[in-house]
This record gives C-alpha cells, structure tokens and sequence, in this order.
C-alpha cells in the first residue's frame, strides 16, 4: 500500500476555539491509483492535501508513506520526502514569476543536487512530455494559463515522485484548458503515476477512478467511478 | 549544516537575480554600509598615522635623554600652575654639580635659549633660536657638525665669542659662502663661527636648523642670567633611564639643599611622558571618534535588516513554493544570507577602495602616515562577513521558519 491513514485527526486552535478539521480519517490509496476527492466548501480537503503532501503533521494519528510513517516527522525530514515523493499541482500554478519554464521545473531536481547537465536534460525531457518543449525559455508571464499549468505538471512529473498531488488544477482554468490538463493526468495515469486530486466539479472528478467524499472533516463516501 | 553544491549555487543565483530586480534599492543599502566603512576606516588609519607621526616627532626629542627643568613640561591644571609657578630657576652651578657628580649619565648639557635677529654684513635673519649649551650638545642632539667643528671646553671656560650655526642659518646669511671663519653679529657682539650643523628637519612645525649654538657661559655673559636652564642628559644605556632619573632627582636635591620633608621644586622630563600625555589626551577623542564610526556602520547594518526583512516580506510565496519542492531551512536561510553578504561586502570592498583613495590624499596634503594597513582591511573583510550574517540572519532565519502552507497562501 502506498498511502495508509489511520484515525487521522487535525485541529486547528483559533484562540479559545480548536476546529476540527479531520475527524478520524482511515484511508489507503494504492499504486497507480486515480483518486479525485470531494466535498463542500470546508470539509478538509485541503488539510487532507496538505497532510498528504507532507507539508504538514497530523494532530494524531497515523500516516504511512511507502513503508515509512511520516506522521512524527520534522521540518527537515518532511522536506526530504516531499523532494522524493510528492509532486504539487496548485491551483494558482505557483510558479517562480522570475525563472524561466526551464528553471522552474529543475527546481524540486536542484533540492536534491542533481547535477546541473543532468536537471537540464531531466528538465527538457519532462517539458517534452507536457508539450512544452519549444517554450521552456519562456517565463511565466510569457505563457498562457494552460501552459503555465502544464509547467507546473512538468515540475510534479520531474523527479519522478509517488504521488502527483492537485489541488483544484483546473480552478483557473477555461474549460477547454481544463480539460486539455485533464487529458495529461490521463497519460501521466495510463504511465503509470499515482494522481491525487482535490475539485468540486463532478465532470473533472468523473475522469478519475475512485471518489471520495469528505463532509465536516470525515469520509462521507469512498467509491469506485 | 548539510547543503550540496547546487543547492548552494541556488542560493547564490538567487541571491543575485533579487539583487538584479531591486538595483535602486541594493544600490542605496550597499551605499548605506559604504560609508559607515569610509568612516571606520579613514578615522582608524588617521588616528594610527596621527600616533605614528607623533612618536616619532617626539623621538627626535631622544628616547633615553632625561631632562631636569624648572617646570613640568605639560601642565594640566591651573591648580598646578599654581604651585609651581614660584619655583626656582636652574642655574649654572646645579649643571655643573650634577656634571661632577653624575655616574649614569654619558652626555650631560645644559641648554638656556632666547630668539635674536642674527645679521651678516646687511644680511639679517628674524627670530633665530640662540641656544647655550656645551659640546655634550652633540651627543644629546644626536647632531654633529656638517663643517668645521664645535666649540671645546676650553672656549666654554674662557667665554670666547664662538658660536655653531645651523644649516638654515648658514644658508640664509652665508649663501655661496664658507660661514668657517665668518663673523655673525647677534645683539650688537660679533661672534666666530667654528663650524655649520648637519640638517635636522622639522619637529612638527619646528625647524631645528634655524638656530646658533654658543658655549652657556658666554650665552650668560651677553643675554644674562635671569633665564632657567634646563639640563640633558643620556643614559650610559637605555637599561639606566631609570636609574639616571632617580640618581638626576637625587643630585639635584642634593645641589638645591632640599630637606627630606621638602618636595623637588623641580621636574625630572621625559620625551615618554610627552608620549603619554599625547596618547592620554587624544584617547578619549579617538574613542568618540570610533563611536561616530561604528555608529555609521550600524545604521548600515540596519539598512541591510531593513531591506532583507522587506526582501522575505515580498518572497513568502517563493520561499513557500521552494519549500514544497523540497528546500530545507538551511537552504532558504543560506539564499538569504548570501543577499545579505553580497550587499555587505560590496559595500565593504567599495569603501575600501574609497577609503584608500582618502588615504592617499591625506598622505599627500599632510605630514600625517596615513595607510589602510592590513589590520585594518583584514578588520573589513570582517566586518563584512559579521555584518551581513548579523543583520541578515534574523530576516533570513524569519524566512526559513515560515510555514510553507501558510506561505503558499500568502498573496
Ligand atoms: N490554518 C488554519 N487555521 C485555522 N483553521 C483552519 C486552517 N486551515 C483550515 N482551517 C479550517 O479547517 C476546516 C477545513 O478547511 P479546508 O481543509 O481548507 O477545507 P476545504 O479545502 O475543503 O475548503 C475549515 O473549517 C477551515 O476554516
Ligand atoms: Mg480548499
């Protein structure tokens, strides 16, 4: 198994007031798994994201990666895997407005000191695979939306993590964009990857294999499509 | 602190490219800690060459001489005009005990002086230094004559009407001449003139070859008597310096009949305590001084906080973009710091450089040795370095701190 959850909890304390913002998640998600998860506005599935991407503990509970529990770890350690094993899609794209499409995607190859030669043909070969190839010396603000999304799936693709994780790819998308980003975490899935992703559109989720549906920080539904 | 080799060429391209996107503002910050280092360094070196100059003006004065004056020769006080003011002056008998009796001493002369207008034929010159003296002069002064030689005791006992004149003396009246042999007419009597003095240079502003050396007892006969002498003498060794202080201190009591309950009415002098007084005096400006300057470099400092922490402020959502990539606290916090650095030691080796350029002119338009010695670029380099990791770690280790979900929202 690649992800096990077990009882996951996560509180926030706002003052005097602790939110609840998972309540006893158990959940396993397997290799080459094609999971969309859904719910309202609220329900966790951020948190949930955040602490399957590593970019955050549990309050309790426990979180196996790939064999190793992840739940205890610290800022550094967390680091690490996330540079391993986990390749983000934001909504927002997140990309260094400063850096070209090239930079941008050697950056997760530059924290775990791949040689330069070697990130730039890692680099060129993953914007190949998005369909960027001609455009990798382009900065951000020199690309369309899509484009600047397909950067970002190309950076996630790069070092050959885990599990892609997306939160709302598509949000800041048209739908025809949108759909041309859904169609590339359809390859990336037919090759093999482990996709992750967060949307409240049922006709993105409905590309995916399984659904899961959070309500008040709880799996409310875990279903095939 | 573990970090590859690309991780750190990150932080350095990093480092640079904000640098690249916010000239104006890297610019006025590296000029903030540019002229607190002009500052530091000019003063500093000023301050050295000032202290090197002095010395050794002063050493021109001998460093093992020992002088017996009536008065001491820096009075501080009013209070201590006060009780000095009525001593006795130093007269020829207590030069001649201290001559007969001395041990520690190798050369012991007295020396009384007046300014006179000399004349040769229609040649005058204006406030000429006439000093009595003995031919112990020459080892005191370390000064021989250039021609001709200077006068023997014999013409000291008998008061002849012989004189030494120094270079300027010799060049002003003389010209083309040989003075050896001439006559010089100083207050209506006509001296001969055994010998002309080497040149001496200036002490400070003071020329020491504008001036005629005639015996002290001849000196008596033609200005009087009423004047104080004050009487040199050098140690046998520098080891006896001390010892020929206190055996002076003694044989002068001795000579005045002074009782043991009496104090010396009298100073034993030194070219030292001139040094020390000096070095009292300016210690607390150069204190001040180096206030001033560290203070510039501080607000420097500040300067590269002030912009770092800005700096974090505007990259949270970078800093929270290459964490999630992966890039450990030390990572971000190097990225920083190397900005940080870079604006410092800009501003450092830039400083220097201008600095240097002072330097040299103060060199030029003053007697002062002014150099930016090693010391004190090695003291740069340092600053540099303590600079830029002081005032940059806090804003860097706020970035590295930062929580990457947080940060990611930032906008
Ligand atoms: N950093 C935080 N501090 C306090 N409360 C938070 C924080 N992040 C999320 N929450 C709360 O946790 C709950 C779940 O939020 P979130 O995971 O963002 O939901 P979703 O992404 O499904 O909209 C919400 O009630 C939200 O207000
Ligand atoms: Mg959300």
């Amino acid at each position: 198994m690649m992800i096990e959850l077990k009882e996951i909890n996560k509180d926030y304390h706002l003052g005097l007031e602790t939110v609840h913002a998972l309540r006893g998640v158990d959940l396993n998600i397997d290799n080459n798994e094609y999971v969309a998860i859904m719910g309202p506005s609220g329900s966790g599935k951020s948190t949930l994201m955040n602490l399957l991407g590593c970019l955050d503990t549990p309050s309790s509970g426990l979180y196996m990666l790939n064999g190793s529990d992840v739940s205890d770890m610290d800022d550094n350690a967390l680091a690490e895997i996330r540079n391993r094993e986990i390749g983000f899609v934001f909504q927002n794209f997140n990309l260094l407005p400063r850096a070209s499409a090239l930079h941008n995607v050697e950056l997760p190859l530059i924290y775990n000191g791949t040689p330069s030669s070697k990130r730039r043909d890692l680099a060129e070969e993953a914007l190949t695979k998005v369909g960027l190839k001609d455009r990798m010396h382009h900065r951000p603000n020199e690309l369309s939306g899509g484009q600047r999304q397909r950067v970002a799936v190309a950076r996630a693709l790069v070092n050959n993590p885990s599990i892609i994780l997306a939160d709302e790819p598509t949000g800041n998308l048209d739908t025809r964009t949108g759909d041309e980003i859904m169609d590339l975490f359809e390859t990336l899935h037919d090759n093999g990857n482990t996709i992750i992703l967060v949307t409240h559109e049922e006709y993105i989720a409905e590309h995916s294999d399984r659904i899961i549906r959070l309500r008040d920080g709880r799996v409310e539904r875990d279903e095939a499509v | 602190m573990r970090m590859t080799g690309t991780e750190f060429g990150e932080g350095v391209r990093i480092a640079f490219q904000a640098l690249k996107a916010n000239r104006l503002r890297s610019i006025l910050t590296t000029l903030g800690i540019l002229i607190g280092v002009v500052v530091v360094t000019v003063i500093i070196s000023v301050i050295q060459g000032l202290n090197t100059y002095v010395s050794g003006e002063l050493s021109a004065l001998g460093t093992d001489n020992v002088y017996v004056s009536q008065y001491p020769w820096m009075i501080t006080s009013w209070e201590e005009w006060l009780k000095v003011r009525n001593r006795p002056k130093i007269e020829s008998r207590h030069f001649e005990f201290i001559k007969e009796y001395t041990t520690l001493a190798q050369a012991v002369a007295p020396e009384v002086a007046t300014r006179r207008t000399v004349k040769y034929r229609d040649e005058d010159l204006n406030n000429v230094i006439i000093y009595g003296t003995t031919e112990d002069y020459m080892v005191l002064s370390d000064a021989m004559p250039e021609y001709g030689r200077f006068f023997n005791e014999a013409e000291i006992h008998q008061r002849r009407n012989v004189c030494v004149i120094g270079w300027e003396v010799a060049d002003a009246l003389y010209k083309n001449k040989d003075p050896i042999g001439e006559r010089i007419k100083i207050s209506g009597q006509s001296f001969f003139i055994l010998g002309v003095m080497e040149k001496r240079g200036q002490l400070f502003d003071f020329s020491m070859d504008n001036n005629v050396m005639m015996p002290y007892t001849v000196f008596q006969k033609v200005f009087g008597k009423h004047r104080s002498l004050e009487i040199q003498a050098k140690a046998v060794s520098p080891d006896a310096v001390e010892d020929l202080k206190s055996e002076l201190e003694e044989l002068m009591r001795r000579a005045r009949g002074l009782r043991v309950s009496e104090d010396n009415n009298f100073n034993i002098n030194q070219q030292s305590q001139l040094l020390d007084t000096y070095k009292s005096v300016t210690q607390v400006l150069w204190i001040v001084l180096i206030g001033i300057g560290s203070i510039a470099l501080l607000v420097g400092g500040i300067g590269i906080m002030n912009i770092m922490l800005v700096s974090v402020t505007e990259r949270t959502r970078e800093i929270g973009i290459r964490k999630a990539l992966g890039a450990k606290r030390q990572v971000i916090l190097w990225q920083f710091l190397v900005e940080s650095m870079f604006i410092s030691s800009i501003g450092v080796i830039l400083g220097m450089l201008i600095s240097i350029g002072f330097a040299m002119i103060i060199k030029q338009a003053s007697p002062i040795p002014v150099d930016i010695s090693a010391w004190v670029a090695f003291l740069g380099i340092g600053f540099t370095v303590s600079i830029g990791i002081f005032f940059g770690l806090y804003p860097a280790s706020k970035a590295a701190k930062l929580d990457p979900i947080e940060a990611l929202r930032y906008e």
